[in-house]
């Protein structure tokens, strides 16, 4: 059944060596100083790249030719190596700006953190691979996160909050093998409503005392629970009257509330949520259950309505002044721009006078002046945005997109769960690379160190990087040449 | 093995998650980048800084080419508050020359919102301005100890002469005026406050150059932006040759000392202002320096108002001087010939009113009347126009045509010398008076604005005009100083002939009465042999002491000075103006003075007048 004259995917590959040499040349222009470097020397940053890449393609030439029976095999070896290198580093690695992440071997510095994501992936391909897994098995669901859990642990020990993180990104590979929908669900509802309730809870809304976070919020709220009657009962005709007596109400409120007396018409909005509470919670006497669509739904109303308040009052109340300070820098409330938002400004600043077509290569003025802070490694973003300009930003993106949807794909024609579920995690360690690096460098993402995928100057993440995708690829491999 | 694809139709949702984001990145880069120059601009300001190269200003010639103003390198002290610590206050205050009190004054001062509006802790303020190269040196050598001070070279405004301070003005550091009304100035920049420096400043100043260079984060200098391609060198200003003669100036300024006064003298031909001196005067360079302040201070204190160019700001009564306008407008009108005589029997006498006047034959025609500085003739003629209504319908109408003449010979208003702050003297017209005698009033209320009394007054420089519209013979040229400037052409106004409203051939009768007041009349104190001087006495009664005047100009055939002297408190014309008048006269025409007129002019030069209580 072995088919020797399969080739590994020539499209990730291709994808693969396309962003190496962007990022080389994005290195050379970061590290370009005014005096001029020798981009080749073993000095410089990027001639130190260039080894790096050099031994990267070394590594995966050996992993292609590599059988997948050993990977299967040393997988929980790996695992467990790994988590003892993870424990023993702290204790071996000097203070690098307050992280005990590098081990010396003299030539140069290793993060093994960087390896640890590729070793807990297969670890749990490896474990998700068991025929009887189901997430909702309390053991299994224990293991899982143990396995999850414990090298996030260990990172976070290291003082590396950033690369721990990325271990949360298995939630989309988890979301993929079973995971209910809802908990992404009720995630993004959490952030969207904690970003808009802040964000805009001192603006208020035209012509009356409200604040527009507040404002916005509730309708969401209504409008979406709405929405979920809508889908889960389809023939209910409860539901379009309540949207068109919301309506009417709200915009009742509204001109009362410009041209009689103005009040808070957020009232209006939360007595109308109660009373839909109130109608939903007496349909659901009628069912079977007692956890049917109704009481669940408006199980999410008081459920957001509590989370909204409590947000607001977790901001003001719980959190110290200057946790505040960074959740309202986030948000783009306060500019900070002596402490924590100076970074984000500076490269917000870079990136915007890149303009349409940028600087021009090498010409940029607020990388080489060392504006821009960690220019060579998690901000490197900002000198394709300085000097490619936004035609740059989007082939780089476009580029990075373009290799997380073949990894989608490829993904989905494994024929073993164990790669199916490897390839998920790789892609959902890219992606959340991505999400977070970029997002951090635009300033719509708060400040999280880690490395921009095959871009970033570093050796651990470039061969972290190619060790997940080569050894994917591999799987890949094996899996069309069985099916032949 | 079997393969679960219950879920895969989330691969969707996965693929989606993704698109998304990445779209949603797009549009805030397309944000960022694209739809607004926001950023662009906060990039250039992070890392350009703009050097500002300053250029030298222009240098001021005498009309025989003559250096009298030229720029020397000057040094200032800057000090940063922000990096300004750990200071060895007293070995700071030692090497650069100041008391620990100074110090503390000064930093004090800069602190202080209401002195220095534009304190900032971050830039750089001004410690102490104009410090001598001796001790700049010091401080460059101990530099290194001093945080956050650093020096900084401009240029110092230097004087060949100490003379002319009062035309050639200086230069100083820009008020919140100036800036506020020309983007061309920043704070700690220099104006011309005074005299030509100011009236001249836009061409004088030159233009600002700028040097971009790059700074890093740390406000490092890296060097020029792209090899300098966007610099522009500094222009340096234009030169300006002035019309005034150094040695005439000088002479002038001598013969003013230890009196109040003025004195002008003017080419006719080209309405060049030859000299212009004022006393009393100071030496502009002590307007220069560390001493600037202090010497501004004592000067504006100065109860002798040594600031005021009294040849362009004071406001005299004329005196006999203005008799020769009377002529002029009496031949004009028709009122007199120059064979009408009037009597005069010590003074004019009409309907009770008596004006005085000294002894000298009656009747009298008007060169005789000129050349004795008859008041009564010129008492008549003013009567008999203002009664005659043949000519003139009222009163009023020949008040008005009597204004017009005396504007058209450039009194009563501005006559617009390149000089900041002159003023128009005062010729009254017929509303003023309405006013003034609200019960009416007549030829006789007002006649003693006939002999250049009353209300009438005039700045040395009209009546040093009034010598050169005579000489001319009806027309001049308006008074200027600058004889040419560098590259560019004087401005229209000073190469036009401004007429008068008096017909040419009246003027050598007045001519004649002038020359023969110099022959045989009051002036013959400024008979110079060979050099045909014309001249009219002025003898203004005053609350004092009467002030000594004299207008003349010479030689009659061929005008190439006219002048005029004002001394105030000097008593007859003949005491002051006359010799002085004659003395600027010889320097000019001759070159020099004569050993003679030399001791002559020494004596007046030693000569004091005591001005209530103050003397010089």
């Amino acid at each position: 059944m072995q088919r020797e004259n399969v080739r590994a995917d020539k499209i990730v590959i291709f994808l693969y060596v396309l962003l190496l040499v962007m990022g080389w040349l994005t290195l050379c222009g970061a590290s370009n100083g005014l005096d001029g470097v020798d981009f080749l020397a073993w000095e410089s940053r990027t001639g130190k790249q260039l080894v790096w890449m050099g031994l990267a393609f070394v590594i995966g030439i050996v992993i292609l030719k590599t059988e997948v029976r050993y990977i299967d095999t040393f997988s929980g070896f790996f695992y467990w190596v790994m988590m003892v290198i993870l424990l023993l580093t702290p204790f071996v690695a000097k203070d690098i700006k307050g992280s005990r992440s590098w081990i010396s071997l003299g030539f140069m510095n290793i993060q093994p953190a960087e390896f640890a994501k590729c070793a807990t992936a297969l670890f749990l391909a490896r474990f998700l691979q068991q025929t009887d897994w189901r997430l909702d098995k309390f053991h299994n669901l224990v293991r899982t996160a143990c396995i999850v859990l414990l090298p996030m642990a260990l990172i976070v020990l290291q003082h590396e909050t950033g690369t721990a993180l990325v271990f949360a990104a298995f939630f989309l590979m988890f979301y993929r093998e079973g995971m209910t929908g809802t908990i992404l669900l009720l995630a993004l509802s959490a952030i969207v409503y904690f970003v808009v309730g802040i964000k805009y809870s001192a603006v208020p809304v035209p012509g009356t005392l409200s604040s527009v976070g507040e404002f916005t919020v509730l309708i969401l709220i209504a409008l979406s629970s709405l929405g979920m009657l809508k889908v889960y009962r389809p023939r209910l005709r409860l539901t379009s009257r309540m949207l068109l007596a919301g309506v009417l109400i709200v915009l009742t409120g509204w001109l009362v509330s410009r041209f009689v007396h103005p009040f808070d018409v957020s009232w209006c909005l939360l007595i109308l949520l109660v009373v839909e509470v109130c109608i939903l919670l007496s349909q659901a006497i009628g069912e079977r259950s007692v956890w049917n669509h109704f009481t669940l739904i408006s199980l999410f109303v008081l459920g957001s309505m509590s989370f909204l308040y409590s947000a607001d009052y977790a901001l003001n109340h719980v959190l110290q002044p200057h946790q505040q300070g960074r959740v309202r820098v986030l948000l783009g409330m306060d500019e900070d721009l002596r402490g924590a938002g100076y970074n984000v400004n500076q490269a917000k600043i870079a990136i915007g006078s890149g303009g349409l077509t940028g600087k021009g290569f090498m010409n940029g003025t607020q990388t080489k002046l060392d504006y821009v802070p960690e220019q060579a490694t998690d901000f490197i973003f900002c000198t394709v945005g300085e000097e490619e300009g936004f035609v740059g930003c989007l082939a780089v993106l476009v580029t990075y997109l373009c290799l997380i949807l073949r990894l989608l794909f490829l993904a989905e024609r494994q024929t073993s769960r164990f790669s199916r579920v490897y390839g998920y995690c790789v892609l959902c360690i890219f992606l959340f690379h991505l999400i977070v690096n970029i997002g951090m460098v635009i300033g719509l993402m708060p400040v999280i160190g880690i490395p921009l995928p095959l871009f970033s100057y570093g050796g651990s993440s470039l061969w972290g990087f190619t060790l997940l995708l080569f050894l994917f690829l591999r799987m890949d491999l094996e899996s069309r040449s069985r099916s032949y | 093995m079997a393969l679960d694809h219950t879920f895969e139709k989330r691969k969707l949702v996965i693929g989606g998650v993704a698109v998304a984001i990445v779209v949603i990145y797009l549009i805030r880069l397309f944000f960022l980048q694209v739809s607004s120059d926001d950023y662009k601009l906060r990039a250039d300001s992070n890392a350009f800084r703009k050097e500002v190269m300053f250029p030298s200003r222009g240098l001021i010639y005498d009309r025989n080419g003559k250096l009298l103003v030229y720029n020397e390198p000057s040094y200032n002290i800057l000090v940063t508050m922000q990096e300004q610590h750990g200071v060895d206050t007293l070995g700071f205050c030692s090497t650069i020359g100041i008391t620990k009190e100074e110090y503390i004054k000064r930093m004090e001062d800069i602190k202080n919102p209401a002195k220095n509006p534009s304190y900032s802790r971050n830039t750089p303020q001004l410690f102490l301005s104009q410090v001598p190269a001796e001790i700049y040196a010091q401080f460059c050598e101990k530099q290194f100890r001093f945080n956050g001070f650093k020096g900084e070279q401009r240029s110092a405004r230097r004087y060949t002469m100490g003379i002319g301070a009062h035309l050639l003005g200086d230069v100083g550091e820009v008020n919140q005026n100036d800036i506020d009304s020309s983007s061309f100035y920043a704070p700690g920049d220099y104006i011309g406050k005074l005299g030509v420096e100011r009236s001249y400043e836009r061409q004088l100043r030159g233009e600002k150059g700028i040097h971009i260079r790059l700074r890093d984060v740390r406000g490092r200098d890296k060097g020029p932006y792209e090899n300098g391609r966007f610099d522009r060198e500094a222009k340096p200003g234009r030169n300006i040759t002035l019309s005034i003669d150094a040695d005439l100036q000088a002479l002038a300024e001598r013969l003013l000392e230890g009196k109040l006064g003025a004195i002008v003298a003017i080419d006719p031909k080209t309405g060049e202002v030859l000299c212009m001196a004022s006393g009393p005067s100071y030496d502009p360079r002590k307007l220069v320096g560390p001493e600037r302040s202090a010497t501004q201070m004592s000067l504006q204190n100065d109860p002798l108002k040594p600031l005021l160019n009294r040849a362009i700001m004071g406001c005299y009564p004329p005196g006999s001087t203005f008799k020769p306008t009377q002529g002029l407008i009496g031949l004009q009108e028709g009122i007199i010939s120059p064979n009408v005589a009037f009597p005069c029997s010590r003074g004019f006498n009409y309907k009770g009113q008596h004006l005085g006047c000294h002894g000298h034959g009656s009747p009298i025609s008007l060169v005789p009347a000129l050349a004795t500085s008859c008041n009564a003739y010129f008492c008549w003629n003013l009567l008999r126009m203002f009664n005659n209504r043949q000519k003139y319908p009222s009163q009023h109408d020949a008040m008005t045509r009597w204004k017009d003449h005396l504007v058209a010979m450039g009194y009563g208003y501005r006559l617009g010398v390149d000089l900041p702050g002159e003023k128009r003297g005062m010729i009254p017209n017929a509303e003023y008076y309405d006013k003034c005698y609200p019960r009416g009033w007549n030829a006789l209320s007002v006649i003693s604005i006939s002999i250049g009394q009353g209300e009438v007054t005039a700045t040395p420089l009209q009546i040093a005009n009034l010598g050169a519209t005579i000489a001319n013979g009806g027309w001049f040229i308006t008074p200027h100083l600058a004889r040419s400037v560098q590259g560019e052409r004087l401005s229209p106004e000073y190469t036009k002939k401004r007429h008068t409203l008096v017909d040419p051939r009246y003027y050598p009768v007045i001519a004649a009465g002038m020359r023969r007041a110099v022959l045989g009349g009051t002036c013959r104190g400024a008979d110079i042999p060979g050099l045909e001087v014309c001249g009219k006495t002025g003898t203004a009664q005053n609350r004092g002491q009467d002030h000594s005047a004299f207008l003349g100009f010479a030689p009659m055939s061929n005008p190439r000075i006219a002048v005029a002297v004002y001394v105030e408190n000097g008593g007859f014309g003949a005491t002051f103006g006359v010799p002085l008048g004659a003395l600027i006269i010889e320097q000019y025409l001759n070159g020099g003075l004569s050993p003679a007129s030399q001791e002559k002019a020494t004596a007046f030069q030693k000569r004091r007048i005591s001005y209530g209580g103050y003397s010089r």
